[in-house]
């Protein structure tokens, strides 16, 4: 009947979620009550009379105390209800379910593209302390924290578009030219490769190379750093000196022994670089006119359109908060002081 | 610093402080890149002061010269679609940028550092509240949170501030919770104690000047996010209303113009906001160097 460790810390995380997304909803509830002037008003439109607003304040529930507009708010969220963009007409949840796939194709895209950068990097420039891998790796890092997100992409843009021409121009996630693929995962890269069709494979990667490179330039800054100084501490600790001693080869001595306890740090920092990359998500999304989430909002603001920016604060935080989870887990899983047994 | 040997004895005092100088040159010539970021400090200080009066030009006044040059000897960074001088607008804007990030800063390191140090000293209740909260700002990637409560106080200047000095609060109060902590039954916070100090004194006239060390390093490393964070969120249409000269406003009205070829309106701004998070960023590494040498990188 008992359940293994692991299986008890990972419940025990969960659990733990509890608390932090309760928070998350009252901080956007009180976002969305903390709108300039009378809600009621700004509702009810430019020519209702005293008598409308009122009316209207009624219709919305907000005559009434601040805990019941509170528990409203809430099963209005549990039935997916975020109320309706203005811009569109259409509900804020349908148009960020819409939207949602394309901003997480080119995140995850580019969380891809830095780990398998900056983990190399990290662990090639502790193992060669002072060397041209150690400068490029200092270099990519700080110049990766001084770098606008904004201004990377359109520097980019700059030279691959307008110079060379390599890229596509920045409208979209797929040419004109080009039907996207049927929805499957809602990636169009997936997608297509899963219909087979190459050509448009071909030509949504190169639509997403440039947004995707300008996000990972960004994050691969802080996962270098993590993955550098960690790894400098275990090839000093006394286990690895050990291991030398005992004559192992050196393949094994830095994958088995030093990168395997270096990888729960990196891990850690994760979480971190998740809240970077999901806020420089939105400036990439502006930039290249990527149709997700972030572009969405901005659009939102532009026109004052404050359901759809509360649906979208509150969304990017549910996300955040469920990425944390995942890391978190995977922390447990993988951490060899723990066993399933003991 | 090695503060073990260290008493109130006005000769001894002295000699500590020679050695902070020493240490300082030390770390000047061992690192010559936190002297350059030093000079590069003072010149952006002296910028934001006398840059205005200094210009070549009117940075809002339209025609100064035909619309869309490329950089030349009349106007140095070119003029954009109004014919407004871009080098201009740039050494303008550093006040404005420099001013929000520092008020936004300023706000978050007083709150914070009084949030956390009542959190670090008297721990229990106010500890548990003050965590819970931090943490519910950290629950929200930091800077959407701060979009949306923008867009839920108003689009103006201020709210900017305050937006970016919320984001900031969760590190600074976790600092002076963590540094203060740890200081709390130090010996010379028991003697203060012993000798009839209130609480308060003795947690703000005794332990709260030596945590400023640490909370130093921590505003220059903050500054340079603070400066990227506001050049964000006026990029995005926030805060900031043209024709008002700022870094993100102005790389903003230049990214219509990129892919026509017209570098010049993206690249100044860009490399100007740049420049100034880089020099905090090594000012940030530099003091760090400086109060725990054992972190240095």
């Amino acid at each position: 009947m008992s359940l293994g460790v692991k299986s008890k810390r990972v419940l025990t995380r969960l659990l733990q979620a509890i608390p932090t997304v309760f928070g998350i909803l009252v901080v956007c509830f009180l976002l969305t009550r903390a709108l300039p002037g009378d809600p009621a008003a700004y509702f009810a439109g430019d020519m209702a009379d005293a008598e409308s607003i009122e009316q209207v304040r009624q219709n919305l529930g907000l005559d009434k105390p601040m805990p019941v507009q509170f528990i409203t708010y809430v099963g209005d969220l549990l039935q997916g209800d975020l109320g309706t963009a203005i811009s569109t007409g259409q509900t804020v949840t349908q148009e960020l379910a819409k939207r949602l796939p394309a901003s997480l194709e080119l995140t995850l895209g580019a969380l891809i593209v830095a780990l398998v950068i900056a983990v190399p990097l990290g662990v090639l420039a502790a193992t060669r302390p002072n060397s041209w891998v150690d400068h490029l790796c200092r270099f990519l890092v700080t110049a990766g924290v001084s770098l606008p997100t904004f201004f990377t992409g359109l520097a980019l843009l700059y030279v691959f578009y307008y110079l060379l021409g390599w890229a596509p121009p920045p409208m979209g996630r797929l040419d004109m030219m080009y039907l996207p693929p049927e929805p499957i995962t809602g990636f169009y890269t997936i997608d297509s490769v899963l219909v087979g069709n190459w050509e448009v494979f071909r030509a949504s990667l190169a639509q997403m190379a440039l947004p995707m490179i300008t996000l990972a330039l960004f994050t691969l800054a802080p996962i270098a750093r993590m993955t550098r100084a960690a790894m400098l501490q275990t090839l000093a600790s006394d286990y690895v000196r050990t291991a030398r001693a005992a004559g192992l080869n050196q393949r094994r001595i830095l994958i088995t022994y030093a990168f395997r306890n270096a990888l729960l740090p990196i891990i850690t920092t994760l979480g971190m670089v998740f809240s970077f990359v999901l806020g420089a998500n939105v400036l990439v999304e502006k930039v290249f006119a990527w149709p997700g989430i972030g572009s969405f909002a901005v659009e939102a603001l532009v026109v004052s359109d404050y359901a759809a920016v509360q649906g979208f604060v509150l969304s990017m935080a549910l996300l955040f908060v469920a990425l944390n989870l995942l890391i978190d887990i995977t922390y447990t899983l993988i951490d060899p002081r723990v066993g399933e047994d003991s | 610093m090695s503060n073990t040997t260290a008493s109130s004895a006005m000769p001894q005092q002295r000699d500590t402080r020679d050695g902070y100088w020493r240490h300082l040159r030390h770390i000047m010539s061992d690192n010559p890149l936190t002297g350059v970021s030093f000079g590069l400090f003072f010149s952006l200080i002296a910028i934001a002061v006398f840059g205005p009066y200094l210009v070549p030009f009117d940075p809002v006044a339209t025609g100064a010269g035909p619309a869309l040059q490329p950089p030349g000897a009349d106007h140095w960074f070119g003029t954009d679609h109004l014919g407004r001088d871009v080098f201009s607008r740039v050494i303008a804007a550093t006040r404005l940028d420099l001013l929000i990030s520092v008020s936004a800063v300023a706000l978050s390191f007083v709150f914070g550092s009084i949030i956390g140090c009542f959190a670090g000293y008297f721990g229990g209740w106010t500890d548990r509240i003050s965590g819970r909260l931090m943490d519910t700002i950290m629950a929200f990637p930091l800077f959407v949170l701060a979009m949306g409560i923008v867009a839920a106080a108003g689009n103006s200047i201020e709210n900017i501030v305050y937006a970016t000095a919320i984001i900031n609060l969760p590190f600074y109060a976790r600092m002076a919770r963590a540094e203060v902590s740890i200081r709390r039954n130090a010996g010379y916070v028991q003697a203060a104690r012993l000798s009839g100090n209130s609480e308060l004194r003795v947690l703000f006239g005794h332990i709260f000047p030596n945590i400023l060390p640490p909370m130093m390093v921590q505003i220059s490393l903050n500054m340079g996010w603070a400066i990227l964070n506001a050049a964000g969120l006026s990029f995005i249409g926030l805060g900031v209303q043209p024709p008002t000269p700022e870094w993100g406003i102005l790389v903003a009205e230049g990214a219509n113009f990129i892919i026509s070829g017209e570098w010049w309106l993206v690249i100044f701004p860009g490399l100007a906001l740049m420049l100034a998070v880089f020099t905090f960023n090594l000012i940030g590494d530099g003091l760090r160097d400086l109060v725990d040498p054992q972190r240095r990188t």
